[in-house]
């Protein structure tokens, strides 16, 4: 960087000192460790050249040449990686099991898992634009381990950036000889295609996914057996998610003891995060596992905005729960996830101030679970349609007495007897919201009111006449023209006419306008 | 393109290594407009279009203008990255077409640096 004194004065309304702060001194990088982001920013995706240049595909020989398949799986074993997708199975287990498979017809495939379908996340899909040489490298090498021919790229066509860098990768790669027949001069055939996904969020659970490659219905099918044991066309199939493939390359490389070295004791490595909602920098972050919840939300995402106070993080999703204010040091892991009764998820982070009900935070993720429920087991189905109606009438102040024990029930009956991920986590983000937040639902359920103040049937809008000042801004703003009163006098909402959208609210700097629980009969 | 071998994937490493280091022969500068849906979202495609017309218009040969995915700090798109051979990259974020226009002249043809839009000089921390 030049010294200030090397700048031209013709920019007259800078400061004269260096205000330019190193970028790893900031917040929001500070603390991030890049590892399956390790060429953020530094790599055209549609050039192969440059992630060779930067030393890509330079695990891949030594996975070819240097080291047995068994080695491959050994080695990942070492690292403790354990899948991104959500579920956390070991990988190296996994890999082995495939591995070990018997295949009648000697076809066995590999799949990454980019059907990402968690609302506010975007971890895969980042990846897959920015790296997508990196995913292919995994996948090449745990095709090695496990003895697959065949591998595909399974991702929903509502990416069409990633679908295209991918594509554009497998191209490139086939040219260089790094996929298809005797890659780099080895006798080790591999093959990779891209499917396009409808973007149905069950496809996204390995057996639904199967199916729709399969070209049948995206539908899940009971497990076992697990589709390392028949998996695609019956044949035995290793999927893993985006992130997990993109990590292989530096475990080959560095060896999974190194990698190991990173994490928890039972979670290593690093977490992609898509972090959003009510934070100040929204993003995608890269952490080591067992980071705090604190560490990510106020240091790398800044706190909330706008003074408001912190009030929960969803993890995990809609398939994920919600972690109050009181567990905010939780260290971020499979397992302290799991205790809290959330899931680590494909790592969606959607933070939460005091303007969230919770109530209808759990309506919100039912109701998509709902249009998301695939219809083929009937706790699923009907079980959520239920809870969706039951958190319908709490938010819309028909709550009845017993409506949370109802809904308790319902979640556990879901959660035993549906048939897929999609059903057995569904009650989740119901189930935390109650253990966390039961008095937000009693206070719904019990007196019709809404803490947050964000339940339309249980709020009205009033003006505080000692606090208003008669500016007009409530008048211009309301589309339906509630609110009367001359300037510089207290004005007045019509509650007939008043359609609760909150736009006064949100433009009185004054909080002259207050939105008041009462009861409603 | 024929097909590498492990030697010849080596070797074509260090001659891109070579061949794509800043300061090579027309490598005097990269600039890297941060291209994920995040950025195209928020105009970062605009930003890239604008970047290489102003760089058409005043003839410029030594400027490499280059895409990359997703910066991480989305909410800042779109975001730029001026690398200078033998100085450290500095990442520009909140941009538009004029912004990047303003970087051009001042950063990439000037060398000094626009303060004013800087989010940040130097490299991530990478495991």
């Amino acid at each position: 960087m030049k010294s200030p004194s090397d700048r031209t004065s013709s920019r007259k309304s800078l400061p004269e000192t260096d205000v330019c702060p190193e970028l790893a001194s900031l917040g929001f990088f500070k603390s991030q460790r890049l590892l399956a982001l390790r060429h953020r920013g530094l790599l055209n995706p549609e050039e192969i050249d440059e992630y060779i240049a930067l030393g890509g595909y330079a695990a891949l020989p030594k996975a070819l040449f240097d080291m047995t398949p068994e080695e491959i799986v050994d080695e990942v074993k070492t690292s403790g990686l354990r899948g991104r997708g959500g579920a956390g199975f070991p990988t190296g287990i996994k890999w082995e099991l495939a591995r070990n498979a018997e295949s009648k017809s000697g076809s066995k495939y590999v799949v990454c898992n980019a059907d990402e379908g968690d609302p506010g996340a975007f971890m895969d899909r980042s990846l897959l634009e920015a790296d997508p040489h990196a995913v292919l490298e995994g996948m090449v090498i745990g095709a090695r381990a496990m003895g697959a021919s065949e591998g595909f790229v399974y991702v929903r066509d509502e990416y069409p950036h990633a679908v295209r860098m991918i594509t554009r990768a497998i191209e490139q790669a086939e040219d260089y000889g790094l996929l298809g027949s005797d890659i780099l001069g080895s006798d080790f055939d591999f093959r990779v295609s891209v499917v396009r996904g409808g973007g149905a969020f069950v496809c996204g659970e390995e057996t639904a996914l199967m199916a729709s490659i399969e070209g049948r219905e995206g539908r899940p099918r009971p497990r076992p057996p697990y589709p390392s044991q028949s998996g695609l066309w019956g044949c035995p199939t290793n999927i893993n998610n985006v992130e997990t493939w993109a990590n292989i390359p530096c475990i080959v490389e560095r060896g999974g003891e190194w990698y190991s070295g990173i994490g928890t004791k039972e979670s290593k490595g690093t977490k992609i995060f898509s972090l959003v909602g009510k934070v100040v920098n929204t993003g995608l972050i890269e952490v080591p596992m067992g980071m705090t919840l604190r560490e990510i939300v106020f240091d790398i995402g800044g706190g909330v905005p706008r003074g408001r106070k912190f009030k929960a993080v969803q993890s995990g999703g809609p398939s994920g729960g919600c972690i109050p204010e009181s567990l905010i040091d939780l260290p971020v892991d499979y397992e302290e996830l799991a205790k809290a009764g959330a899931i680590m998820g494909s790592g969606g982070l959607i933070v939460m101030d005091e303007d969230t009900c919770m109530v209808d935070l759990a309506r919100y993720f039912v109701s998509f679970l709902e249009e998301e429920s695939c219809g083929k087991c009937v706790p699923c189905r009907e079980g959520i349609k239920r809870m969706r109606e039951i958190l319908t009438d709490i938010v819309e102040a028909r709550g009845k007495e017993g409506d949370i024990e109802r809904l308790e029930e319902l979640a556990y009956a879901i959660k035993e007897a549906s048939l897929c991920g999609l059903g057995k986590t569904a009650p989740n983000p119901v189930l935390t919201t109650i253990r966390y937040f039961r008095d937000e639902y009693e206070s719904h359920v019990l007196h019709k009111r809404c803490p947050a103040k964000v339940c339309k049937a249980m709020i009205v809008y009033r003006v505080v006449p000692e606090r208003c000042t008669g500016c007009q801004r409530c008048v211009q703003v309301c589309p339906v023209n509630a609110i009367s009163g001359p300037r510089s006098q207290p004005h007045n909402v019509d509650l007939d006419k008043c359609i609760k959208c909150g736009a006064c609210y949100e433009i009185c700097k004054f909080d002259a306008i207050a939105g008041d629980a009462i009861y409603i009969e | 393109m024929p097909r590498l071998t492990r030697d010849g994937l080596d070797a074509l490493r260090a001659e891109l290594r070579e061949s794509t280091r800043l300061g090579a022969p027309g490598r005097r500068v990269r600039l890297t407009v941060h291209l994920g849906t995040c950025g195209l979202a928020s105009g970062a495609g605009k930003v890239l279009d604008a970047a290489r017309a102003a760089l058409e218009e005043r003839a410029v040969d030594d400027v490499v203008v280059a895409t990359s995915g997703c910066a991480g700090l989305c909410c800042r798109e779109p975001m730029a990255t001026v690398e200078l051979a033998g100085e450290p990259p500095v990442k520009y974020a909140d941009l538009d077409e004029k912004r990047i226009v303003e970087i051009i002249d001042e950063h990439v043809l000037g060398g000094r640096i626009v303060p004013a839009f800087v989010l940040g000089t130097g490299e991530e921390r990478r495991a």
